[in-house]
């Protein structure tokens, strides 16, 4: 592991201050940590951020402000979120064990990195972890990376459960940086892999992630679902958040994303937009499904990813509406 | 009973080998091959050396000195070939961990390299058969004509199963503290199933009489055969002390363990069987496809089962190896039985489906008078008393043959059954017991890899001297310790009680002081087939939509001897039956083709079950009267738990989803394809 220098910040203006190139931001460390271990991330300095007073979850009218270094699993245990957002609370003990919920922030929730195996693996190649080196994963081991969305550069997968649910709840994620604050609603804040996979978000470089603020809950019930080979304590093959609004019969208002297929948490618009106004029929659920899924590009060994991902979408859908 | 050092371990007081305070120690960090097969041109270690804290680089520029009977993975920088991506190259010593793999990671290995071959086919033209398989078993074995049997039979399938490359992952990673005291005598603390075997196998590698060696190994945090044989980490470890004058430390990365500790191979199974119209075997073939390195031999003994398991006119069991550029495989707990029953007791399974009988009733009816493979008389068999009361525990009776009719939402239910068994047997050992001040104190060089050896040790003396066990002190994990069998092949506690029992007895003759040696004893054992036998239920949920398999129940019944202790062997059996169902649906290594190697090298990325995988977990047993196995009338249960769990999944997949998967693990994604 090589050499750093540490320092705590004192506020984020403080934090933002002392970014210079080489610099990482560190919040709970359950992802950065590792990843300097393994080599993968060699940051010259670290500066702490886990300790800021961004550990606060308030309400604010019909909304919900999280501050960015609140630990998942006191999210999961506020009753604001447990009542109002039941998918977020979900998403978030789907997510890891117990003991890394304990550490890992909402910051650093977002902005974790892809678990494929060539990325953290320093003596293979990979585009995303040395630029122009090459991507093995598309004739290799792709078992559970992406489906929508990747490039001949990148099959990369956003690895986070949380990121997901508030895809499909149009939250807010608030930045502040050497440009000053801004806000950046989600699911842009991450971004296609393209031909800079380098570059999981859109963050510039100094940014720092202060709040994630909610949206009032989309109205109707919602579901969040993880499917994965174990029952605990593993990355989604697929997952899905989604939320559902019906009168009469038709759907007035539909969120889905899906986790385990892309680069980025999905938000699946295409299916959203066949649905929204029409019937609630299975055979509306399917033909959403399928839109979304005609975009789907599987590599051999992860396309049981695609009738997955619609299974899970009709069944969810399904779910919501009885 | 209570495991003895259970209070030391939870407190955190045990002692594991890398923990050893050990004055002015050193640090050992492995460089490890970036290429799978080639030749190494050159080492540059300037850089290295002349990086902070840097005492030495080790490499094959110039060989550290070893004895010529120095082989395998244990021959460190002895030659320029590379054999296998991540093989140990090079190292660098250092006053502190982090600095010694600071200057690893510039030690410039410059390669000529050379096409490489990882994949292990049943069309490989380098399929050869070997001399013996693991651990000295007749590679082919048969009787009758299979072709005539199969010709003959009403009902036959022909079937292949597939496993993948699957890893140990003991707790503790393999550790190894070394240092070399004034008179040249090496010291080894190692992270090792046998202080015995490991003194003699470093002993014979640096060309040292086995007294000049000492490996202690008092607590071992799980091994399941990746420590019973000596691993690199322990010969670089005394190999770097020598090089430096001062005590080196290695403990392997999780990384490194799965590059240089073995693993077990993958293997391609081919069943043939034949049954008549009332459901006898006619026919039976077992052919197995593995694999080894270019370094050394390991052929594991997949095709064994069928010379134990069922009675059958002709009989064919075969081994076919090829050498790939890949790591040595080596023990991983049941080697053989394990893998070789998932595919015997699937293919028993649609042997059932294809004939229409009852599973239990086809292995009821197939079992045997003797040893099928020898001919030889069972010192006890109760196979068919496990399929019976475990039969009784799951309803049996009631179960519906049909596959994929029952339905709960999106879940399909399903059950299945499959047989274990694991061979029974003992080795010599010595064992010294001693009286003082109303204290019994045993010595034997035994080891305790998380199994409670030396809790039973304790009850066996306890017991034999009509003692409280807390009057026994048993001290075990030391090679100057009387001579022992190392804890393997589910020998440990028959072996070591064996000793300990003999001393015990030897004691009580004048009080003072016994000793035993089992040599003889063991050499006089009557020539008897003894297996331990088990039968494993299986219900299983399938989820027509996702995917996902989740075992909802899972039983075993074992007959093992008599049952020691009944809390130590529960955890035996549930251990074995929890890897068994990892190995059923989520353990796979995946072997690089294009570089070499493997990928899913740590456990975020390799599963293994985690507790909500196992919520209903049961072992029970038979108790059975054996006199023809050792004093204590035990067989081993360190195996038999893993070997059967995957079939009986398996089967109850098939039974639930109404496809059968043959190749595992069975994932969401073997589950989804074909339905769609």
């Amino acid at each position: 592991m090589k050499q750093f220098e540490y320092a705590r910040a004192a506020s984020p203006a403080d934090a933002v201050r002392r970014f210079e190139p080489g610099t990482m931001y560190l919040g709970g460390g359950t992802n950065l940590v590792d990843l300097m271990r393994l080599g993968v991330a060699q940051p010259d300095r670290l500066v702490d951020v886990s300790h800021l007073p961004l550990d606060a979850i308030e309400q604010d009218g019909d909304r919900l402000r999280i501050g960015a270094a609140v630990r998942n699993t006191d999210l999961a245990a506020h009753p604001l979120v447990r009542v109002r957002y039941p998918m977020l609370a979900r998403a978030v003990l789907a997510g890891a064990s117990g003991q890394v919920r304990n550490m890992a922030t909402i910051g650093g929730n977002l902005l974790q990195r892809t678990r494929c195996g060539y990325y953290q693996d320093v003596t293979r190649p990979c585009n995303k972890r040395r630029p122009g080196s090459g991507c093995p994963a598309i004739e290799g081991d792709h078992g559970n990376l992406a489906i929508l969305g990747a490039s001949d550069s990148c099959v990369a997968t956003h690895p986070s459960d949380m990121a997901v649910a508030l895809a499909a709840l149009g939250a807010e994620v608030h930045v502040t940086g050497p440009g000053g604050d801004r806000v950046i609603p989600m699911p842009g804040l991450h971004r296609l892999p393209g031909d800079t996979p380098e570059r999981d978000t859109v963050l510039e470089p100094g940014d720092l992630i202060t709040a994630v603020e909610l949206p009032a809950p989309p109205p109707g019930p919602s579901i969040y679902r993880k499917v994965r080979e174990r029952a605990s304590f593993a990355f989604a093959l697929v997952s899905i958040a989604a939320a559902l609004d019906l009168r009469d019969g038709v759907v007035r208002d539909c969120r889905i994303a899906l986790g385990g297929v892309a680069h980025v948490p999905w938000r699946a618009e295409r299916a959203e937009q066949a649905l929204i106004g029409g019937q609630a029929t299975g055979e509306a659920f399917l033909a959403a499904a399928e839109a979304e899924l005609e975009l789907a590009r599987p590599l051999p060994r992860n396309a049981f990813k695609v009738p997955l991902a619609r299974n899970l979408i009709v069944r969810t859908l399904e779910e919501l509406a009885s | 009973m209570n495991r003895i050092e259970g209070r030391v371990k939870v407190t955190g007081l045990a002692t594991y080998a890398a923990e050893y305070p050990v004055e002015g120690v050193t640090y050992a960090y492995p460089v490890q091959s970036q290429v799978a097969k080639g030749r190494i041109a050159r080492v540059d270690d300037r850089e290295a050396l002349a990086m902070p804290g840097v005492l030495a680089v080790l490499s094959s520029e110039r060989p550290p000195e070893l004895a010529p009977e120095a082989e395998g993975e244990l021959a460190l920088f002895q030659s320029r070939e590379v054999a296998y991506r991540g093989q140990i190259v090079a190292a660098v010593v250092a006053d502190t961990y982090e600095n010694a793999r600071a200057a690893a990671a510039v030690v410039r290995v410059e390669y000529q390299p050379q096409a490489h071959d990882v994949h292990l086919s049943t069309e490989h033209p380098g399929l050869y058969r070997p001399k013996t398989v693991n651990p000295g078993f007749p590679t082919d074995t048969g009787h009758g004509d299979v072709e005539a049997g199969l010709a003959a039979a009403a009902t036959t399938i022909d079937v292949t199963y597939t496993t993948p490359v699957l890893h140990n992952n003991p707790m503790e990673p393999h550790a190894s503290l070394a240092y070399w005291d004034d008179l040249g005598r090496l010291m080894v603390y190692d992270a090792s199933q046998g202080a015995t075997s490991g003194r003699d196998i470093i002993a014979r590698t640096f060309g040292l009489p086995r007294d000049a060696v000492r490996v202690v190994a008092r607590h071992v945090g799980g091994g399941f055969g990746s420590k019973g044989t000596t691993r690199p980490q322990a010969v670089l470890a005394a190999m770097a002390a020598r090089e430096v004058g001062r005590p080196v430390k290695i403990a392997l990365t999780r990384h490194q363990m799965y590059d240089v500790t073995g693993y077990r191979t993958p293997t391609i199974q081919r069943l043939r069987l034949g049954a008549d119209a009332d459901g006898r075997l006619t026919a039976l073939e077992h052919v197995a496809y593995e694999q080894s390195s270019t370094v050394e031999e390991f052929a594991e003994q997949t095709a064994v089962p069928g010379r134990v398991m069922y009675g059958t006119p002709a009989l064919r069991t075969a081994h076919r190896l090829v050498r790939l550029d890949v790591a040595t495989p080596s023990w991983m707990r049941a080697p053989g039985e394990c893998p070789g029953m998932y595919a015997l007791e699937s293919a028993m399974d649609e042997l059932a489906y294809a004939a229409g009988l009852d599973p239990v009733e086809l292995r009821v009816l197939n079992d045997p008078e003797t040893e099928p493979g020898s001919g030889r008389p069972f010192s006890s068999r109760n196979l068919v008393g496990c399929l019976r009361e475990g039969a009784r525990r799951f309803d049996w009776e009631r179960r519906d043959p049909q596959p994929g009719v029952r339905r709960d939402g999106e879940w399909l239910i399903g059950t299945g059954v499959a047989a274990s068994t694991y061979p029974a047997r003992r080795m010599p050992s010595k064992a010294v017991v001693a009286a003082q001040d109303g204290e019994f104190l045993v010595q034997i060089a035994a080891a305790d890899i998380g199994t409670g050896a030396r809790t039973v040790l304790t009850k066996i003396a306890a017991e034999t001297l009509g003692v409280a066990p807390d009057q026994v002190h048993v001290e075990i994990g030391d090679s100057d310790l009387p001579d022992a069998f190392l804890a393997g092949g589910s020998m440990g506690t028959a072996s070591w009680g064996s000793a300990v029992f003999r001393a015990c007895e030897d004691f009580q003759r004048d009080g003072k002081e016994g000793h035993a040696d089992t040599a003889e004893e063991i050499a006089k054992d009557a020539e008897l087939a003894r297996h331990a036998f088990g039968a494993q239920f299986a219900e299983v949920r399938v989820n027509a939509v996702t995917g996902e398999v989740r075992v909802s129940r899972l039983l075993g019944v074992f007959a093992a001897g008599h049952i020691m202790d009944a809390t130590l062997a529960r955890s035996q059996f549930i251990g074995g039956m929890t890897m068994g169902l990892g190995m059923a649906l989520m353990e796979e290594t995946y072997t690089d083709e294009e570089f070499g190697g493997f990928l899913r090298r740590d456990l975020a990325q390799y599963h293994i079950p985690a507790n909500a995988d196992v919520p209903n977990l049961e072992a029970v047993w038979l108790e059975e009267e054996d006199e023809e196995l050792n004093p204590m009338g035990s067989k081993g249960i360190g195996e038999i738990g893993i070997v059967g769990t995957a079939a009986a999944i398996g089967n109850a997949v098939f039974h639930a989803a109404g496809h059968r998967v043959r190749d595992l693990p069975i994932t969401p994604a073997k589950i989804l394809m074909p339905r769609f």
